[in-house]
């Protein structure tokens, strides 16, 4: 078996019809700056799924964020993508604009050096992302008690994946088989998908972001049609159980809670608080649950759950730019329509 | 969001990492692994999440072992 062998058998694959999702927004990105898609079969269609955590982040979170920053004495920190999502009306960017301190970085750990320059500032760290992010979290957690720091909080919009997946497949998503997330899994190990392989009957590859990797775990998935398995294809990082000692820093200071998804509405188990022991370091997270657009005519609700392609939606390419961006799924390098734009799909 | 990239851990002091990525060094926290100078880790958001375990020629031939499996 060597990559032209598979490469081949995709190509010319003639069987029943496979609608493979993939949960990941990296993966969306690698998928389309590899080509993929235009590799495969017709009878083999790629769908992307809501793995953005900006994206499925609903617009009161934004709007809490613009409210904090907006509050004199308090600065807002985030990861880049998300300044320039659209909350009910405006994005963190535009809010910028108009006076509120926000702050882009890197890394969450980057809110430490700044914390303990500016005693008298009270900083709120905008803590969005999935179980690769939620360890890195913990650790700041951590940072913070061990420095006696007292002027940082979070505002979490941390999600999970198995839960979603399960909500996905329970809801009757029609897709054949799932392209497990890559880092996820290095945290949760690939086992963490077993029990919905088995449930619904459906295989589980998890894959790589080179287009080697992805094109191998589409194959996997493909011959293991109807099946339901767990395949680790990106074994140099992944390992059935993950980072145990990640996962155990992150249950000391989270717990499970039932979150809002855009899309999808409220998912149970499919987010991650802070537990009421850490509730100073909490900024209001809970409760941020409603959504509502910007714009009346997007759709990214319906991008994010697969249910339409980015070229389905009337906004996509003219309304909706990566220089204009009217939702989430064009914001965010992770979304599938900033991807699709990005290498001209539909355009 | 959950971009991670491989680097090679050069200098390690507590719980900080210098991380050559192709001539880059960056530093990043190591408190979720146990890591020392020479070994290839994935870093995200400034931590380090894994270690690399094999090399990619090894990789490949593992991940063609596994699909070969599929095959019987």
């Amino acid at each position: 078996m060597n990559l032209e062998e598979i490469k081949k058998y995709l190509a010319e694959y003639d069987g029943p019809q496979m609608r493979i999702m993939e949960v990941c927004g990296s993966h969306t990105a690698a998928i389309a700056k590899n080509g993929i898609p235009e590799m495969l079969s017709p009878k083999i269609s790629l769908v992307s799924g809501p793995g953005c955590p900006v994206c499925v982040t609903p617009s009161a979170y934004v709007d809490r964020l613009i409210k904090l920053a907006l509050t004199p004495g308090t600065t807002v920190v985030t990861f880049g993508d998300l300044i320039r999502v659209p909350g009910s009306e405006k994005s963190l960017g535009a809010a910028k604009g108009e006076g509120a301190s926000v702050r882009m970085v890197y890394s969450p750990m980057d809110v430490l050096a700044m914390a303990e320059a500016e005693r008298d500032r009270e900083f709120v760290f905008a803590a969005v992302g999935f179980e690769t992010t939620a360890p890195v979290y913990a650790l700041l957690l951590e940072e913070l008690l061990e420095r006696k720091i007292t002027n940082v909080r979070l505002l979490t919009a941390i999600k999970t994946m198995p839960a979603v997946i399960d909500a996905l497949c329970a809801g009757g998503a029609p897709v054949d088989g799932f392209i497990a997330p890559g880092h996820v899994s290095v945290i949760t190990g690939s086992e963490a998908f077993r029990p919905l392989a088995e449930r619904y009957g459906i295989p589980f590859g998890v894959a790589g972001f080179k287009g080697g990797e992805i094109l191998s775990a589409i194959y996997g998935i493909v011959r293991s049609r109807g099946k339901g398995v767990v395949m680790n294809l990106y074994p140099s990082v992944v390992t059935a159980k993950g980072n145990e000692a990640a996962q155990a820093k992150v249950s000391r200071f989270f717990e499970p809670a039932d979150v809002v998804w855009r899309g999808l509405g409220c998912v149970s188990g499919s987010g991650l608080v802070l537990r009421p022991a850490y509730a100073r370091f909490d900024a209001g997270s809970r409760g941020l649950n409603e959504d509502r657009k910007s714009n009346k005519a997007c759709r990214c609700a319906e991008v994010l759950t697969g249910r339409i392609r980015p070229t389905d939606c009337p906004l996509y390419g003219r309304a909706c730019t990566p220089l204009k961006p009217q939702g989430a799924c064009m914001v965010s390098s992770e979304g599938s329509c900033a991807t699709w734009y990005s290498v001209g799909r539909g355009l | 969001m959950c971009v991670a990239i491989p680097g090679k851990v050069i200098h390690i002091e507590g719980g900080d990492a210098s991380v050559d990525f192709s001539g880059n060094v960056v530093k990043a926290k190591a408190g979720l692994v146990n890591v020392q100078p020479g070994d290839f880790v994935l870093v995200h958001a400034g931590c380090i999440i894994q270690k690399v375990s094999a090399g990619e020629a090894d990789e490949m031939k593992e991940l063609m072992e596994e699909l070969e499996s599929l095959q019987s």
